[in-house]
Order: C-alpha cells, then sequence, then structure tokens
C-alpha cells in the first residue's frame, strides 16, 4: 500500500510512483481519485478521453500492466508501482506504431475522441496475439464504441496491421 | 447529365490521409474538456429534478458558503431574451424563469475551483416547487383539459403543417390498389462520445468561447443576441469536436453559462456535461407516428400518396420545426407523382427537446414509407426494386413542391445494388429465418436557407499565402465534426490554386480568424464551404499566374518560347498552374515554381490572399414552409440489408449489406466510405437496439448511459459493401460533388426492417424491432 498522509481536514492522501509510458511519476492523490483523472489534471496526459466515466464507452482505455482496462474504474492509489502505457505512449518517439499507421491509411477514424481508446486496446491485442481472426478483433474493440464509423476500417486497421507486423 | 468528371485532378478524388491523422491517433488532439487555463474554473448546470412545475423558490445559501464555490446564477441574474429557430418559436430561455418543463430542465450554473466542489455545491442548491401534472404522451398532451406547458401553444401543438399538392382523394378513388398502414418511430438519441463542454473567458471588453459545437457562427449569433453583445466582441471557436450528428448545433446552457460566469468571477470557467446530461440536453430523435395511404395502378405506379406524421416533440421547440417540415418535404423528391398530401401535427410534453439527428426528421419517414411501398409491392405481385424504379426521380426534374432537382441517380443506385446484392438470387429465396430487404433515401446538399433571416451570403472563403509561398492558409468557419470537411476543402483549396496539398493549412471554425460559414448541419459543409474555398483558390490562382506573367517576361529566357505563342505578348491563359509548378501551356518546360511566383507577389504587391463567396440563390417553391427541404443539390441512395432472424428467440444479425451513394463526384474516397459506413451503423442501431427511455411516472431519464442505451457494438456491426456512381455529376456543386453523411443514414431502417419481414413474415411496424418484439410477434403468429 502507497505511503499515507492525512490533511488537516482529516482526509487521507497517498503517495504514488507509477510508470506512465516509461517515465516514473510521483504524486500525492486522494483515495477516490481515478486513474483517469490522475492522467488528465495530475499529468496533463489529455491522450486518454474522459466519456461516460461509467466504464461503457472504452474511450478512456489505457494499458494497465500490458492489460487493456478502462481508466475510469481504476483508482489511482491502485496503480502504484505499476506500468501504465497511454495513447500518448503508443508510438516508440518519433515513429508511430503500425496500428496507428494503419488507421491513418484506412481512414479509421472521424472525430477521433474514441481512437486513443481504441488504439490501445488494439495494441494490447496484438501484444497477447499476433495474428488474430476478424471475430478476435471485433471481441477485442468490443468495450470501445465509436459512433463515426461503424467499426469498419477500424477492424480493418487492425487486422492489416496484424499482417504487416 | 453531361458526364464532366476531370480524372486529371491532382487532389481531387484521391484517399488522401486526414488532415487531422497525426494529432488523433497519438493522443494529441485536444477537444474542448482538454483544455485548461490558468486561474480556470469549473461549472455545472443547475437542473430541476421534476418534470413539470411552477419554481416557488430557489435557496443557494448553503451552496454559497461551501469554500471554493466562486458564483452561483440562476435566471434573475441573466437575460430573460427567449431564443430557438424561429421567432415565432422563441420559447427557450438561458434558465427556467419561472416554470420546469422536463425533469432535467436548466434552472441555473455553480462555478468553483474544482469539479468535486462543484458536485458537492450542487447537492446543496435547494429547489421548492409547485408541482403541477406532467405531460409525457401525445396522446395525453391533446387531450381535452390537459396540462398547458406553454401559454403560446394551445392544446400543446407547437407547429402543424398542411401541404397538399394536386388531389390525391380523387386520384386514389379508382386505384387497383389502395392500401393504408400504421407506423411507431421512437425517441433515439445521437449518443455521440464526446460529452458537450465550454470554456468561456472575459478579457475586460471582449468575451471569448471554446464550445463543442457544430457551428460557431450560430453559437455566436444566439448568444450576441441573448446577451445584448454585438457578434464582433464574442469569439467563438472551437477545438476537435468528437463528433455532433445534429446534437452539438442549438446553443446550450453551457455556452451561456460559461460566458456568464467567466464575467463575473474574472476568470475562465469550464462548463461541462457529464454523461447522462448530454442526453437531457436531447434534439435527437423525434418518435414519429406516421399514418400512410397510398394509391397504386396496377403495375405499382403511385397515383396519390396521403401521409400524417404526428411528432412528439419534448419540452422546447429548437429545430423541431424544421424537423417536422423534414418529416415530409423530402418525399416527392425521391418518388415522383402528381398527388401529395402531407399534413403534420409536432406536439410539445415535458420531456427533454427533440430536434435534429443526422438525415433530420427524415429517417422515421423513410422507414415507414419503404416498407408500406413494400407491403404495397407484395399485395399486387410486383417486386420491390421494381416498385422503386417505376416511381423514382429522374434528373433534371422539378418536384411537386418546386424544388429544382439536377442531378438525380436513384434508378440507377437501385439497380447497382440490385446487381451487387444478387437481388434475383436472393429475394424470396432464403428460406425461413433468411431474408433480403432494400430501402431508398437521400438528402438535401445544404439548406437553402440560414437558420434566421438574413442576407449573409452561406458561405465565405479566405486562403492566404505565407509571405515566402511555402505555405497557404485556408480559412473557413466551417466545423470538423469528424465527418472530415477540413480535409476535403483543404482537397479543393489545393486543387483551385494549383498547390501541393502537403502545404495546406486549414483554419476552420473561428468567428475572429475564419471567415464565415454556417457550420456543419444539413450536409452542407462540402458543397458551401467547399464552393467558397474553390472560388478563394481559384482566385489565388489568377494572381499567381499574373504575376508569373510578369516574371516570364521581365526573365530572358522566356524570350525563346514566344515562337510558339505567335508575335503576341505572353497572357495568362498562356499559363497554367499544377501541385506547385507554374508552366507555359505551349511549352511545358518553361517553368516557375507557385512559391517563387507567391514571394515575388508579396515583395511587389503585399500580402497574396484569394476570396471566395457562396450563397445558393433564390431556391424552392412559394407555399408555407416551401424553405425547408430546398437545396441547391440532392443525393439519392439505396441500400440493401440481407438478415437472419432466429425463429425461436426472435434474435437479429445483419449478415451483410450493400450501400450505393449517389453523391456526385466522391473528393475523398476513403472518407466518404467512412460516412456511409457510419450512416448505416446509426441507421440499424435505430432499426434494433436504440431507444430513449423514460420513467412513465416522473418523466426521469432510465437510460442516459451506454449500457443501457444500446449502441451497436463491434460484434454487432455487419459489414457495408460501399458503392459509388461513376456516372453522377451535380452541376450544382464546386467539382460536381453532393453529400453524403446524412443521406445515407436514411435507408438504412426501411431496408433492414423490409429484409427483417422478408426473413419472418410478419411486418414489424414500431421501431426499435427488438428481438423481444419479433419473438412476440412470431408468437402471435403461430
Amino acid at each position: 500500500m502507497a505511503n499515507c498522509i492525512v490533511d488537516k481536514d482529516g482526509i487521507k492522501r497517498y503517495l504514488v510512483s507509477v510508470n506512465v509510458n516509461g517515465g516514473v511519476f510521483t504524486k500525492v492523490v486522494k483515495a477516490n481519485t481515478l486513474l483517469v483523472n490522475f492522467l488528465r489534471e495530475e499529468l496533463d496526459m489529455i491522450g486518454t478521453k474522459k466519456g461516460c466515466e461509467l466504464g461503457d464507452c472504452g474511450c478512456c482505455t489505457v494499458m494497465l500492466d500490458g492489460n487493456a482496462v478502462n481508466s475510469c474504474l481504476v483508482l489511482a492509489v491502485d496503480v502504484d508501482g505499476r506500468e501504465v502505457t497511454t495513447a500518448e505512449g503508443v508510438a516508440d518517439g518519433e515513429d508511430l506504431d503500425i496500428i496507428q499507421e494503419k488507421f491513418i491509411e484506412h481512414a479509421a477514424f472521424q472525430c477521433g475522441f474514441c481512437t486513443s481508446g481504441m488504439i490501445v486496446s488494439s495494441r494490447a491485442l496484438l501484444n497477447e496475439n499476433p495474428s488474430p481472426s476478424e471475430y478476435e478483433v471485433r471481441e477485442a474493440i468490443a468495450g470501445n464504441l465509436c459512433r463515426c464509423t461503424g467499426y469498419v476500417n477500424i477492424v480493418d486497421a487492425v487486422l492489416d496491421a496484424a499482417e504487416k507486423k | 447529365m453531361s458526364v464532366k468528371v476531370n480524372r486529371d485532378y491532382s487532389y481531387v478524388g484521391k484517399s488522401l490521409d486526414r488532415n487531422d491523422s497525426y494529432q488523433k491517433t497519438t493522443g494529441r488532439a485536444q477537444y474542448t474538456g482538454d483544455l485548461k487555463f490558468p486561474n480556470m474554473l469549473y461549472g455545472k448546470l443547475i437542473r430541476s429534478d421534476v418534470a413539470h412545475a411552477i419554481i416557488k423558490n430557489i435557496d443557494t445559501s448553503e451552496a454559497e458558503k461551501l469554500p471554493g464555490v466562486k458564483a452561483i446564477i440562476t435566471a434573475r441574474d441573466v437575460p430573460a431574451m427567449k431564443y430557438g429557430l424561429s421567432p415565432a418559436r422563441f420559447d427557450e430561455n438561458i434558465f427556467c424563469t419561472d416554470r420546469v418543463r422536463f425533469n432535467g430542465d436548466k434552472i441555473g450554473a455553480v462555478c468553483a475551483v474544482d469539479e468535486e466542489t462543484v458536485y458537492k455545491a450542487l447537492k446543496l442548491i435547494k429547489v421548492e416547487y409547485e408541482e403541477l401534472e406532467p405531460v409525457f404522451t401525445v396522446e395525453h398532451a391533446k387531450k381535452e383539459g390537459a396540462p398547458q406547458i406553454f401559454e403560446e401553444y394551445p392544446g400543446n401543438l407547437n407547429t402543424e403543417i398542411h401541404h397538399k399538392f394536386g388531389d390525391p382523394d380523387e386520384a386514389i378513388k379508382d386505384a387497383h390498389y389502395v392500401r393504408t398502414d400504421v407506423f411507431q418511430g421512437q425517441r433515439t438519441y445521437h449518443a455521440f462520445i464526446e460529452n458537450h463542454c465550454s470554456v468561456g473567458m472575459w478579457d475586460g471588453d471582449k468575451a471569448t468561447l471554446y464550445s463543442s459545437c457544430q457551428s460557431v457562427h450560430y453559437v455566436q449569433y444566439h448568444l450576441a443576441r441573448v446577451l445584448g453583445m454585438k457578434m464582433g466582441d464574442l469569439r467563438v471557436l472551437k477545438t476537435h469536436v468528437g463528433a455532433g450528428f445534429g446534437g452539438k448545433l442549438d446553443p446550450t446552457g453551457l455556452d451561456f453559462a460559461a460566458v456568464i460566469l467567466s464575467k463575473m468571477t474574472g476568470q475562465p470557467v469550464k462548463m461541462f456535461y457529464d454523461h447522462a446530461e448530454t442526453f437531457l440536453n436531447g434534439r435527437g430523435r423525434h418518435p414519429i407516428t406516421m399514418t400512410l395511404t397510398t394509391g397504386v395502378d396496377k403495375n405499382g405506379k403511385i397515383l396519390g400518396h396521403k401521409y400524417t406524421a404526428v411528432l412528439e416533440g419534448g419540452a422546447y421547440t429548437g429545430l423541431g420545426i424544421a424537423s417536422t417540415y423534414y418529416a415530409g418535404s423530402l418525399l416527392g423528391v425521391l418518388y415522383n407523382f402528381e398527388n401529395y398530401q402531407f399534413d403534420a401535427y409536432r406536439y410539445v410534453t415535458n420531456l427533454p427537446p427533440c430536434g435534429a439527428q443526422r438525415g433530420h426528421g427524415q429517417p422515421q419517414p423513410r422507414f415507414a414509407f419503404e416498407h408500406h411501398i413494400d407491403l404495397i409491392g407484395e399485395a399486387i405481385g410486383v417486386d420491390p426494386i421494381d416498385m422503386r424504379l417505376i416511381n423514382a426521380r429522374d434528373a433534371n426534374t422539378y418536384t411537386l413542391a418546386g424544388y429544382e432537382v439536377k442531378s438525380y441517380n436513384l434508378k440507377a443506385a437501385n439497380k447497382m445494388a440490385r446487381d451487387a446484392s444478387g437481388w434475383k438470387e436472393k429475394r424470396g429465396k432464403l428460406g425461413v429465418g433468411r431474408g433480403i430487404g432494400v430501402g431508398n433515401g437521400g438528402f438535401v446538399t445544404g439548406a437553402g436557407f440560414c437558420q434566421y433571416r438574413t442576407d449573409l451570403p452561406h458561405s465565405v472563403g479566405m486562403i492566404k499565402i505565407y509571405d515566402d509561398g511555402t505555405q497557404a492558409f485556408v480559412y473557413s468557419q466551417a466545423v470538423d465534426i469528424g465527418q472530415g470537411s477540413d480535409t476535403v476543402l483543404l482537397q479543393m483549396a489545393a486543387e483551385a490554386m494549383g498547390y501541393p496539398y502537403e502545404q495546406c493549412k486549414m483554419y476552420a471554425g473561428d468567428t475572429d480568424l475564419s471567415t464565415l460559414d454556417f457550420g456543419a448541419y444539413a450536409s452542407r459543409q462540402t458543397l458551401m464551404a467547399g464552393w467558397a474555398i474553390k472560388r478563394a483558390g481559384e482566385d489565388i490562382r489568377q494572381k499567381i499566374l499574373d504575376q508569373a506573367v510578369e516574371m516570364f517576361k521581365a526573365s530572358g529566357k522566356i524570350k525563346e518560347g514566344w515562337a510558339y505563342i505567335g508575335n503576341r505578348e505572353l497572357r495568362t491563359d498562356d499559363l497554367d498552374v499544377k501541385e506547385g509548378v507554374v508552366y507555359v501551356k505551349q511549352e511545358p518546360s518553361l517553368t516557375l515554381t507557385f512559391e517563387e511566383v507567391a514571394r515575388r507577389y508579396f515583395v511587389t504587391k503585399g500580402v497574396l490572399i484569394g476570396r471566395g463567396w457562396y450563397h445558393p440563390g433564390k431556391l424552392g417553391g412559394n407555399h408555407k414552409g416551401a424553405a425547408v427541404g430546398t437545396s441547391p443539390a440532392y443525393s439519392s441512395a439505396t441500400q440493401i440489408a440481407e438478415v437472419k432472424v432466429d425463429m425461436e428467440t426472435g434474435q437479429i444479425e445483419c449478415v451483410d449489406t450493400w450501400d450505393v451513394h449517389d453523391s456526385g463526384t466522391i473528393i475523398n474516397p476513403k472518407l466518404f466510405h467512412g460516412q456511409v459506413h457510419g450512416a448505416f451503423y446509426m441507421g440499424i442501431g435505430e432499426t434494433i437496439w436504440e431507444e430513449v427511455l423514460f420513467d412513465k411516472k416522473t418523466g426521469k431519464l432510465l437510460n442516459g448511459n451506454f449500457s443501457e442505451y444500446r449502441l451497436p457494438t463491434a460484434l454487432d456491426m455487419p459489414p457495408v459493401l460501399s458503392l459509388t456512381l461513376d456516372e453522377s455529376w451535380e452541376p450544382n456543386g464546386p467539382y460536381g460533388l453532393k453529400e453524403v453523411g446524412e443521406g445515407a443514414t436514411t435507408p438504412t431502417m426501411g431496408a433492414v426492417a423490409n429484409a427483417i419481414y422478408d426473413a419472418m413474415g410478419v411486418s414489424m411496424t414500431e421501431l426499435p424491432i427488438t428481438y423481444e418484439k419479433v419473438w412476440r410477434a412470431l408468437k402471435d403468429k403461430k
């Protein structure tokens, strides 16, 4: 458990160190601080989007120790000492990830609001299963809602990325 | 129709990558909710928790004492001027002045130092009500003695339309076959993923408002009017917008509150909705009850058609008056018949307001008509596609309402979809539990009239070439809500200028920086902003060529080229420019770069600016309401769907779909197909799964979330084969283009519903066609 201090109002605050996209960030958070808010408000990493805040839409998806999770359903105190990869961390510096390249090539995004979560979910899938079937791709992104694309080009992009890897 | 597709374009017609690709795939794209400014406050609306009541008292005293709360405002702190779409129906206030009209109506706003404090403050605000009997259904609204929701709408009747062309009663009196069907639509919601958000900043004498909206111009217009400001004193701009589909067109309480609170506090204020509040903001699809009577001859040719639409409108009008007209005005564009009567009634209720959603008032009526015409065809023994072919409109015709239709390829679309889908082998031959169905649709390419009375042009474009010629900055208040308008506008700008697309940059959706455009609605962006920007590009091209003539003349080497032109001097029309290279047409080896010409222009004449202007001119007929439905160009579309219905459980699976969209020149094929996919997606969601639900006693929203408002997931979505017509070319569109974004959602409900009927043999007339309804219908049939 993370180190805890109590402020003058009696509210507990926890010291957490989280590896986000390869860098370690140490911050004081409240017990109810959500990972999505930790990323967006404490670290200014706005690539992780806030949509429904109920775990339905998936646009706040990040990888936690390699697994795709809704960051609105994870408490910041629970990620102390763990590794988080966000949309900003999918590319290797200047070089886009193959999934990002294929999303661009296939126009697999329109408004772009779900795209961060889509790409993170797709990356988590391909890390686990480098050559998924179409059904497996659809299953992996079934928790990421997109109102613009009907998923058609997204599924094509992920399958294309899998073949090219 | 002459075919004028120029295959020699550099950028038009190419599947270029979106201009926002890098930002959106790397998490760098900023949306309004991502913005942070020093000293920024956070705010939310105070909402009613009863559906219909007189406000007796609002006690904010406890909330004001909460540390961190900066300001609380209610109706008495803001202008009382009403707003809406048409002056006769200005019925909405910034905050409710005396009465709340739906459960979730806006009463005021709170801002504080952080989100947590805002939520705590909201809980401390006490509103006392004198509750009134609420009205949640049309049946109740129109009942004798029902509570009056607005004084100005007696009997709760908000809009009434009676159109009659020809004499349908006489026409169908001796028809071969006459049939009446009744259909029921449901209330659906746009369900974009990004919640509305607004950030207001006041800097002494001018306000700046970032708004997640579809039209910076209309937000600016309405706010300036209600707040008593000059439009120039209010800058409205947008960041990336997380989609809209019609739900971000009306100004929201957030927009007003952000400006007012930032002025009161002197600090930036971010106003935001949580997810359920976007449903309360509403403006989604009206539930429509549709009664259709049609008489046909023995071949299926429509002799006369009578249609009554009754719309449940929710609490305010907003765009609902236009939705009501759109429920009937476009039918006569698709199908050509002489006798048509359209009667429509929109009632107000104590539920969140309905408004414009992709396809506006048209998708449910399309469902009704497309299923109705199939039932007629079945009764007289005519194939569904033949029913459509015999009635479909031709190009270069006028509708009964007086709309001029230039290009129109609905018949070709039907035939192409029929052939691509294997219709003839499949229709009626797939066996029990399998079916195939067709639906037609289409839409305006931009509304013929502005939302308010004005003589302003519909779009103005400007392009500025950077001093040294290495960038072109394209300006327009066009709003890219995801549909890709920035990308296709840049393609047209680059094409018109003869300048590399990669060096063009868009400055869009900013009332200070960019030039007038009414924004993203009515499928207008590509045509209307497209014309303005194309013309701005042509202005640049002309100036570059004029400058190049001077430079060629001044240079020594050009003299060698004179032989080709004879004895006369070099003229502008001897030159052309393409992809950044200016050349002499008769001697293409003689070149200058666009960059060096542009730089020389800057050095000798100052900044190089191109200007463009677009107004559709006077359109349409003269009857009351003729304005809604006018457009410079109409798209048409055919969709075919193939489904499986589990005859035991009622479960529906859509296995394959085909779309042919008559869209004129396709500026960017991959973005075009993306629009078709998304349009089909919304359409099938509304056909089978989606419906906004309210508690029947309290009017409280029951499913304002995505686990219970059931958007299809990737596992539910069928493949979509999106096809286009080579011969489609629209003279009223820049480069011959027409719309796609909304029109492609209008055939879907009909196509899927007809496929379900073909599979199960029971006509389903009520949307959504849920598994449970199918199961019950199959059980009743047994």
